[in-house]
């Protein structure tokens, strides 16, 4: 069943990649959404009939494992084509399959007409293989072949239009820098191995529980043991996942078609990193070290993409600067230790978010390509159904009381305040962190809807010639699904303290749990009120910024944000001034110039004589073929021989 | 050895047709082709010579075949052995075979041959005739090349084949075509006479340390060829020959007069410089061993090409005809690495590991890796970008050498097949580009993709190849031998990995100039691929994910010769655990020579 859930959108990427252009639209659109919908049948077959209704094996876990065989046997090291599902997978892989086949759908009225409609459903479709390969891998290499392979497709899918040069420098910017932490996971790959004799999962986890906890500090970094397997882990989940450093080429990617934004770079893709790190858990828990770097750099993230959203007035960069925050919150979690807290939040993210990048889709596609948000305004009275849904997404992300956002934002503010694995004052600081984060959340998605959906029309004189027209049903209808999921998914995890059992939490305990040293929060844990405060704190600071926003933003919509904010501090430019110029300076003038063609070339030029009398040699060889060569060989071979002889 | 858990003793695969052995038919066969050629058909019949060469390539693949059907598996070193006299005053033989390597890379040779034939029917308009008899020239001594075993024989092939290639690029390259001749031919031939002094002095040296050690020789003989027989036979006749030579010419001994002056069988001087005496001390001193490394190792090193003897490189390639790019670094580049493997190591093993060799070419590779890949990024000519891309990933490959270990060297040999496939494939999309632009400027190409959606589609698999994709054939060598580095060296390991955020950036950055972007004037009227360039690329592309999926028989096929070459550096590697402190790692698993 695994491997027909992987193999099914692979056989469909090479069926549309090869004669797709002959198919025409519809079957395109049919082969497209149904291998996928073979991959969602599977996986939640696969999940009903293997995690929640089997016996627990022998480990305590459940899972179900089959592999194609061996793919890489060198001497000792062995790695295999053996995919897993357990509940970390299973849960990843219902959201992947239900969402995938929902933007599938979307994608398939939204593209219509577009010139490479075959190229773009072939490359959809193989960005599932390569996705459910990743998160299916019962080992670390598998799990980079699909680490890789969504980079490549979100490569080929950022360039769909690749006739616009920033497409293009856009999609190339996005699988470098996504290089830059692949760097780092090669390398974890190869201590990892080292160390555990293993690149399988389940051996890893269990060698890394039986360690003992590193100290906290800068010599664990290079010790060559947990902290650094971890750090370099972090690296990749700070590329793939768009993370403090490595978070420039996400909002860049935007240039990609919006079912792409919505599928690769909000629901699916970026939480790899998530992922990954809930994969190695119990690596993580070893290194004190590890969780704070983790923590900090997550709610740095958060907090720095959220103020960037305020000055972004094209809508889907908002949304991509909402991702990059949100993803740092759930890295938040991990660094705290409250895995299955960020896995929550991945899954409620994938909805909303998903859905907030559809409805932006659709407000594009009925704005005929307009993105720019100070063109838009009183949309509402046009697009009624994508504003409706398009609300529960808003809400949802904005923390609104009950909504999913609420419950899985909550978990992780609550998990942070009194996370044991973290020291006391630095815990409770990214709480605050988080706190200002969910508050500057609600305050800008607020101005996203205010100034798509509400007050006048700013659109300017031709554009009012085409009036804005509300999307068909294809577009409409998944909209209307996920924006189910997105005001109830939170059922999934409602806490204890409201009288729910958080059934997300204990399904994942046994895969998140393995080093024994769970996530218990020690010092806070039975104090109830102090929970329930703290959830009444975050819903006030929700309502405040939902509030404040509404008020502001309808005054005034066209609010700009400082300088600074609007310049996104400058960081790309102080990494194109610090990084990129010096390189290509460097290679070009000094490596290039000077030394290959001066130095190196010089030498062998300026040997005049020597060049001269070869070169002699040479020209007359050119006509005689070997056998002048043949003869100077022999004559050389004969004087280095009689030298021996008589010489020695 | 390890061999004897289930063979104790074996022959290896052979095949005769009277006197003729099967792998001297698949030498040979171009360059009968070639004197078929070049006597009996007319130089003004273009089109038939052309179809004539491709079709007497494809012959010569078909044939090939056959050495990788009869192969068999569970018999350690050389199989399809042939041995006759040729020059017997010193002992010169005509002696031929293969090992996993070196089948391998056989296969790689004639797999180019037809490839590079059938890409330069449009392209090569004068001299035809010359230009095909010198392909099929070129294919034979490339054959000839992996196949010696005779290092006399080696020697000679490895020279004479200069000689088209100088012909190649001096008679149909580009403008500069022949600064790029004569550049390529200099540098070469500087190392080829280093490499003969060196092999001159180890000849004489072998026969006295063959006559005073017998009993560590024939160990280390019995090393090298585990369970093969004839194998062992071979190299024994080699010891014989050696040992008579060190007898006195006017001793008592019947045939002592008449003897050869040494042996040149290079398993038999493997033998002979691989042995240890007691206490693991080598018996030629590590001061001679220093320099006759030295000696082969600039050679080689020039064919690779290491850091900084690359400059040749991207001249040659720019100048050079699309076929001679594509046999250029297809193949010959990886004689330079094989050399390395073939002679160097086993037969120096102990100036090999010496701390300062190590050093002294790792950082030169790491240089290389760091260094090719950033000139890389500088080019304006597409080709220069994949030959300084040549320049770091054959960095890489020296290194994953360098690590002396099985993952290491295992690595080092898939990258040579991979990057002959990868950069072949590569050098050879890029004469399709040119044959319709008549430029290989980067600027003047942009939103090729539109016109040429196909041949993009397979540009952008072997870009992705290149930069090193999982599932992709590039990844698995790399992978593999970055291990091995990074068993040996962390450090290394760190700085070589640099290599993939470079690569990313050189080749996707090219990919984005020339095929993305808007459409310009001068590429409107581009047409995408015609049957006959199909015909060659498929294989090739084919080529890179089959061996990136699948690669475990190719694996299996090297994996005997890359060990034994562990073996005969590090005796103790393969020891148990216990003695070897360093080798935790590898407790568990039994020794990967034992047949499971």
């Amino acid at each position: 069943m695994l491997k027909a859930m992987i193999l099914a959108p692979l056989v469909g990427a090479i069926l549309l990649g090869t004669v797709g252009k002959r198919l025409g639209e519809r079957l395109v659109g049919l082969i497209a959404c149904l291998t996928v919908a073979v991959s969602a049948v599977c996986a939640y077959g696969a999940f009903y009939t293997k995690l929640l209704h089997a016996p627990v094996t022998g480990e305590g876990v459940r899972r179900v494992t089959e592999t194609f065989g061996t793919w890489i046997q060198a001497g000792t090291f062995t790695a295999d084509f053996g995919l897993t599902l357990d509940p970390l997978s299973g849960v990843m892989v219902l959201f992947i399959t239900g969402v995938g086949l929902l933007i599938h759908i979307f994608a398939t009225a939204y593209m219509h007409q577009d010139g490479g409609y075959a190229r773009f459903f072939a490359c959809m479709n193989l960005f599932m293989f390569a996705m459910l390969t990743l998160v299916l891998a019962d080992n670390f290499l598998l799990m980079f072949v699909g680490w890789e392979g969504v980079g490549v497709c979100s490569y080929l899918l950022i360039g769909h239009y690749f006739t616009r040069d920033e497409a293009a420098a856009a999609a190339k910017k996005a699988f470098v820098y996504n290089r830059i932490g692949d760097f780092g996971v090669v390398l974890a790959v190869f201590l990892i191995f080292m160390k555990a004799g293993s690149i399988n999962f389940a051996k890893v986890a269990e060698w890394a529980a039986a360690q003992p906890i590193e100290t906290l500090g800068l010599a664990a970094v290079t010790a060559g043991g947990l902290t650094t397997i971890a750090l370099l882990l972090f690296l990749g989940a700070t590329g793939k996942s768009a993370q403090i450093p490595l978070f420039v080429w996400l909002p860049d990617a935007m240039a990609g078609p919006t079912p792409v934004s919505a599928l690769i770079h909000a629901a699916t893709m970026v939480t790899a990193g998530v992922y990954m790190l809930s994969r190695t858990s119990a690596i993580f828990v070893k290194s004190p070290t590890a969780l704070v770097v983790v923590a900090i750099v997550g709610a740095t993230t958060a907090l720095i993409a959220a103020t960037i959203a305020f000055g972004q007035n094209d809508i889907k960069k908002v949304l991509a600067y909402s991702t990059i925050s949100q993803l740092g919150l759930m890295f938040m979690a991990c660094g705290a230790g409250a895995f299955s807290a960020a896995m929550f939040h991945v899954t409620t993210h994938a909805f909303f978010k998903a859905l907030l990048f559809l409805g932006a889709g659709s407000v594009i596609h009925g704005m005929h390509e307009e993105q720019d948000m100070r063109k838009m305004g009183g949309l509402k009275k046009y697009m009624p159904l994508t504003r409706l849904t398009m609300i529960a997404g808003w809400l949802a992300i904005s923390g609104f009381p009950l909504l999913s956002g609420f419950f899985s934002k909550d978990e992780i503010l609550w998990r942070t305040f009194g996370s044991s694995l973290l020291p006391v004052t630095l815990a409770k600081s990214l709480w605050f962190v988080g706190c200002a984060t969910s508050f500057l959340t609600a305050l800008y998605m607020t101005r996203m809807m205010v100034m798509t959906f509400e007050g006048d029309s700013r659109a300017d004189h031709h554009e009012k010639a085409h009036t804005p027209h509300e999307s068909p049903l294809m577009m409409t209808a998944p909209l209307f699904v996920l924006g189910f999921f997105a005001i109830v998914g939170g059922v999934l995890g409602i806490p204890e303290v409201l009288g729910g059992t958080n059934r997300f939490e204990h399904f994942l305990k046994p895969v998140l749990e393995v080093g024994g040293r769970g996530v218990e929060i020690a010092h806070v844990a039975s104090n109830h009120s102090l929970e329930l405060g703290l959830m009444g704190f975050s819903a006030f600071i929700a309502l405040a910024g939902i509030g404040l926003g509404w008020v502001f933003f309808r005054k005034s919509p066209l609010w700009t944000a400082p300088p600074i904010v609007q310049a996104k501090y400058y960081i790309d430019e102080i990494y194109e001034a610090i990084v990129i110029r010096p390189l290509e300076l460097v290679a070009r003038e000094g490596l290039w110039k000077i030394f290959d063609l001066k130095i190196v070339d010089g030498l062998v030029n300026g040997a005049g004589w020597l060049t001269g009398v070869v070169g002699g040699l040479l020209r007359d060889m050119q006509s005689g073929f070997a056998r002048g060569y043949a003869a100077l060989i022999f004559v050389g071979a004969l004087l280095v021989i009689g030298y021996f002889f008589f010489g020695i | 050895m390890s061999f004897g858990n289930v063979l104790l003793s074996a022959e290896p695969a052979k095949f005769f047709l009277g006197p003729i052995g099967i792998l001297s038919i698949v030498m040979w066969l171009p360059l009968v082709g070639g004197l078929i050629l070049a006597f009996f058909i007319d130089k003004r019949k273009t089109d038939l010579i052309r179809q004539f060469t491709t079709a007497w390539m494809g012959l010569s693949f078909l044939v090939s075949l056959p050495l990788a059907l009869m192969w068999k598996g569970d018999v350690a070193g050389l199989q399809f052995i042939e041995s006759y006299a040729w020059i017997p005053s010193i002992g010169a033989k005509y002696q031929v075979g293969v090992d996993g390597m070196a089948l391998s890379l056989v296969l790689l040779t004639t797999l180019f041959g037809p490839i590079v034939a059938l890409c330069s029917w449009s392209y090569i308009e004068k001299r035809c005739k010359e230009y095909y008899v010198l392909l099929l020239v070129m294919q034979s001594f490339m054959v000839a090349v992996f196949s010696s075993v005779d290092l006399f024989m080696f020697y000679v092939v490895f020279e004479v084949m200069l000689v088209p290639m100088y012909l190649l690029i001096g008679i149909w390259g580009g403008e500069r075509r022949l600064y790029a001749a004569i550049k390529f031919f200099l540098f070469t031939l500087v190392g080829s006479v280093m490499m003969l002094l060196a092999m001159v002095q180890f000849y004489f040296t072998a026969p006295g340390v063959a006559v005073n050690h017998q009993k560590e020789v024939r160990q280390a003989a019995q090393v090298i060829a585990g369970n093969n027989a004839e194998m062992l036979r071979l190299i024994e006749d080699g010891l014989e020959t050696a040992r008579l030579a060190a007898i006195p010419r006017d001793a008592d001994v019947i045939g002592a007069d008449e003897a050869p002056l040494g042996t040149f069988n290079i398993f038999s001087l493997q033998a002979i410089g691989s042995a240890r005496g007691a206490g693991n001390t080598p018996l030629i001193p590590l001061s001679l061993q220093l320099w006759l490394f030295a000696g082969f190792a600039i050679a080689l090193a020039i064919k690779v090409p290491m850091f900084p003897f690359h400059t040749w490189l991207p001249d040659a390639h720019v100048e050079a005809p699309t076929a001679g790019s594509a046999i250029l670094a297809g193949i010959l580049l990886k004689i330079g690495t094989y050399g390395f493997l073939r002679f160097n190591f086993p037969m120096f093993p102990d100036a090999a590991q010496d701390p300062r060799v190590v050093k002294i070419f790792g950082t030169l590779a790491i240089i290389g890796i760091i260094y090719g890949s950033m000139v890389a990024l500088a080019q304006k000519d597409m080709k220069k970008v994949i030959a300084y891309s040549s320049v770091a990933h054959m960095g890489t490959l020296m290194l994953s050498m360098f690590a002396f270990n099985p993952n290491g060297i295992n690595g080092a040999v898939l990258q040579m097949l991979s990057h002959g496939v990868t950069s072949g494939a590569l050098f050879i999309m890029i004469g399709v580009l040119y044959e319709r632009r008549h430029t290989r400027e980067i600027s003047e190409y942009g939103g090729v993709v539109e016109r040429m959606p196909a041949f993009a589609t397979l540009f952008a698999i072997a870009t992705m190849a290149s930069v090193g994709l999982p599932l992709l054939n590039g990844f698995v060598g790399e992978f593999v031998g970055l291990r091995g580095v990074f068993e040996a060296n962390i450090g290394w390991a760190f700085l070589a990995t640099t290599g993939i955020i470079l690569g990313a950036a050189y080749m996707l950055w090219l990919y984005q100039r020339v095929f993305l972007g808007p459409v310009t004037a001068k590429n409107a009227g581009l047409e995408d691929l015609k049957p006959r360039e199909w015909a060659y690329l498929l294989p090739l592309v084919a080529l890179m994910i089959i061996l990136g999926v699948y690669p475990k028989p190719l694996v299996k096929l090297i994996n005997g010769s890359t060990e034994t070459i562990v073996r005969q550096m590090r005796p103790g590697y393969f020891a148990p655990a216990e003695t070897k402190g360093e080798k935790v790692a590898e407790t568990s698993v039994p020794a990967p020579g034992v047949k499971k």
